[in-house]
């Protein structure tokens, strides 16, 4: 069994050196893609393009307009007048317009209320829902400067409240989203390398017919399927290591965990992923049918269902229960449980047998499937 | 001409008889879309939230219950001590925890100022600022609620300045509306760049492209052929998208559909002809396919603006984002659908789509000799 294994393992070998760009691709893409894509995604949102329809022309106004600048989120692009509104937001322009009325800065100082109209491009939901937070938060501050400053309204408006609040943010302290987004990359590249590697070694040796010439051989589906596996297990677990590393070292992901957990995690996700992509080998009778299954199979689910980028708890119910077949659900989890927070394997051990119980089944149905086509 | 029909008319008999792949291609979309318009939503609801209430009273139970009748956070567990969240947040099973110190009820009561704790799990940056913001809200309203308890001469609307938001385009704020434009264009390269370059190696691989070089086909006719029903395919693709979009999710179409099908003819000149490009340097379908997926599917996913907005990129990325044709097809896209405008606004996205159409196929045409096609 052994023997037979190797001997499928080193064909294997063979085939995928001979094949240079493949190799290549397999080797040094995913580091390149990691310090790409950890360098240029990101949801910290700065400099909103926002322009300013000031109607009112008073100290007070362009104090509020300076909160703004300040304040470092907002960049002011223009200043405008009521005509340009439409055409700088259909052009996407600018994001946001801040409308200050006449009388704003007579409303203030004679301690009156008055209202300032945000206008923001909802086009992209979620940063729209940040820039909203940030302008609500600008203004509130700057409307406190007058409650307090102004001293009248003081007796009637308690100026600290009953309740306060003191925020406290764990594991990622300044909230970059670099640190949350590395390991979803990580996940996903490695997931993707793994699949892609195998999704067309089985269906491409029947699509050429030597297939069958394997099936001559003494060689039993297990120890194909498995001697399938090796080769791609190691360059993907080399690939695997040099992108963690990587992320280490040029976007300061921590590692306060134990690497031995880490490797542990990785090693079984990979043969997850690998099994996967055989199991769509054995499964597909074209390479193009196959890289479809691919695609449905690893590429949307890794990017869409794992809670790398859409929050799981968001999704509606019956979408929540199908991230559970989802392995990257779980690698993820035990990635971000081992190097961000340092925690122990009894918080995330549910996570690595999941990942041993997706391997096991993935692989088993791949040997299944070939010997029913083989007898 | 008509032996550019019988090519195509051989290409979708292919078709036709590996309904495997058939099925795919109309399946695929469909699924790709359900998922993408159920899950890919930002918004944040239900954050699950332990609260370790060292108190115990109807005060503390009455804030608990607030967080719980939000739609934006769900009560995971109830615990007394505050070391006793720690499991909660290091497992993920809640990703923030409210902390009511012990007396918080009798303090309210006598109207002193009490102070309560919000951590919250700083792994998933993006969920936790926006939950966070939630949480500051609610506890906002509800601060400014007890004190108005207390002191009952505050005034109904405190003087200063008093924020109206008013959205654009998009006034539910809901991603879907934001995404499903996304995956219209995301599918059509999908389909036509990948399946037209593993159709054509396929044939080179099986030897099959041999015999169709001794044909009297020319080389333009030959391309023509074996590109033009990929093209047909991801239109079919595009009407089924469209129609789900638009009558299931209710996205709104508010621009014209003729401008739409037209950029999307001028689109799929750039994503035909980077299939056919790849296909000239490609020996292997496994080749085909990764240099699809990693130098183009890849890339155009992030660097497009399909997730993650180029304006947040730093500014030494950004140029990079011109390189991806799928950015103006994109921006187009989104405009027309959530914005309603035409070409009077989107010339500038139109003109680079069809420049990038014109230079890739020039390119992929030129390379491909008779004999490679």
């Amino acid at each position: 069994m052994m023997k037979k294994t190797m001997a499928v393992a080193r064909k294997e070998l063979r085939q995928i050196v001979r094949d240079t760009r493949t190799l290549t691709i397999l080797l040094v893409v995913p580091v390149f893609f990691l310090l790409l894509y950890g360098y240029a995604l990101n949801w910290d949102i700065r400099h909103v393009r926002l322009a300013v329809d000031d109607r009112d022309h008073t100290m007070q106004s362009r104090s509020l307009v300076a909160a703004f600048v300040n304040s470092g989120y907002f960049d002011l692009v223009a200043s405008i007048t009521d005509a340009e509104t439409d055409r700088l937001m259909d052009r996407n322009d600018v994001r946001a317009i801040l409308v200050i009325p006449s009388g704003l800065g007579r409303a203030l100082r004679t301690a009156r209320p008055v209202a300032v109209q945000v206008l923001l491009n909802g086009d992209n939901a979620n940063t729209a829902t940040t820039v909203m937070g940030y302008a609500l938060t600008i203004i509130r501050n700057e409307s406190a400067r007058y409650t307090s400053a102004t001293g009248a309204p003081s007796a009637l408006w308690r100026s600290t409240p009953l309740v306060t609040v003191e925020p406290r943010i764990w594991y990622n302290p300044q909230l970059r989203s670099t640190l949350f987004l590395v390991p979803g990359l990580i996940a996903y590249i490695t997931m993707i390398t793994a699949v892609v590697s195998t999704a067309l070694s089985i269906v491409r040796e029947k699509e050429r017919g030597t297939m069958e010439q394997v099936r001559m051989a003494p060689v039993d589906t297990a120890s194909f399927v498995v001697g399938k596996t090796v080769p791609y297990f190691v360059i993907s677990l080399v690939s695997a290591s040099v992108i963690i590393v990587a992320a280490m070292l040029l976007f300061g992901m921590p590692m306060r965990g134990s690497w031995s957990l880490l490797m542990l995690a990785v090693s079984l996700f990979l043969v997850g992923a690998l099994g996967l992509g055989l199991l769509i080998s054995s499964a597909a009778e074209t390479q193009q049918v196959a890289f479809q299954l691919a695609m449905l199979a690893s590429f949307l689910p890794t990017f869409i269902l794992s809670g790398f980028i859409f929050p799981i708890s968001s999704m509606p119910r019956f979408l929540q229960v199908v991230t559970y077949a989802i392995p990257a659900r779980y690698f993820l989890t035990a990635l971000r449980a081992i190097v961000l927070k340092g925690a122990r394997l009894d918080a995330f051990w549910i996570e690595l047998v999941a990942l041993a119980v997706f391997a096991t089944v993935v692989l088993t149905l791949a040997a299944v499937r070939l010997r029913r086509q083989w007898s | 001409m008509r032996r550019i029909g019988f090519l195509i008319w051989k290409e979708l008999i292919e078709l036709r008889q590996d309904p495997d792949l058939l099925g795919i291609v109309i399946v695929a979309p469909i699924l790709q879309l359900f998922l993408l318009g159920y899950a890919a939503t930002t918004d944040i609801r239900d954050v699950p939230v332990v609260v370790a209430d060292a108190d115990r009273s109807v005060e503390s139970r009455d804030l608990v219950a607030r967080f719980d009748a939000s739609p934006s956070f769900t009560i995971v567990g109830v615990v007394t001590s505050p070391q006793d969240v720690d499991p909660y947040l290091e497992r993920g099973r809640a990703w923030m925890a409210l902390a009511i110190p012990a007396g918080y009820g009798e303090s309210i009561g006598r109207g002193e100022t009490e102070t309560l704790q919000v951590i919250a799990d700083g792994s998933d940056a993006n969920s936790t600022n926006v939950a966070l913001g939630y949480a500051m809200n609610l506890l906002a309203a509800y601060a400014q609620e007890k004190t108005a308890a207390h002191v009952p001469a505050v005034r109904a609307r405190p003087p200063g300045i008093e924020p109206r938001v008013r959205v654009w385009f998009n006034s539910r704020l809901e991603s879907r509306d934001f995404m499903i434009p996304g995956v219209l264009a995301l599918l059509l390269l999908v389909i036509t760049t990948n399946l037209s370059s593993m159709g054509i190696v396929r044939e080179k691989e099986l030897g099959t492209l041999e015999q169709l070089n001794v044909t009297p086909l020319g080389r333009s006719e030959l391309i023509l052929g074996k590109l033009l029903p990929y093209a047909l395919v991801g239109l079919v693709d595009v009407c089924l998208v469209l129609g789900i979009a638009v009558l299931w999710f209710q996205v709104p179409l508010r621009g014209s559909v003729a401008l739409l099908f037209a950029m999307t003819i001028v689109y799929l000149l750039t994503t035909l002809g980077l299939g056919l490009f790849v296909s000239t340097i490609s020996s292997t379908q496994q080749q085909a396919m990764m240099t699809t997926i990693f130098f183009f599917l890849m890339p155009m996913i992030y660097l497009s603006g399909f997730i993650f907005p180029i304006e947040n990129m730093p500014a030494a990325i950004q140029p990079l984002t011109y390189l991806m044709p799928l950015r103006y097809y994109l921006a187009m896209l989104r405009a027309i659908f959530l914005k309603g405008v035409g070409l009077e606004t989107l010339w500038p996205d139109a003109l680079a789509l069809a420049g990038w159409g014109v230079v890739v196929l020039t390119l992929a045409v030129a390379r491909s000799t008779k004999r490679i096609a």
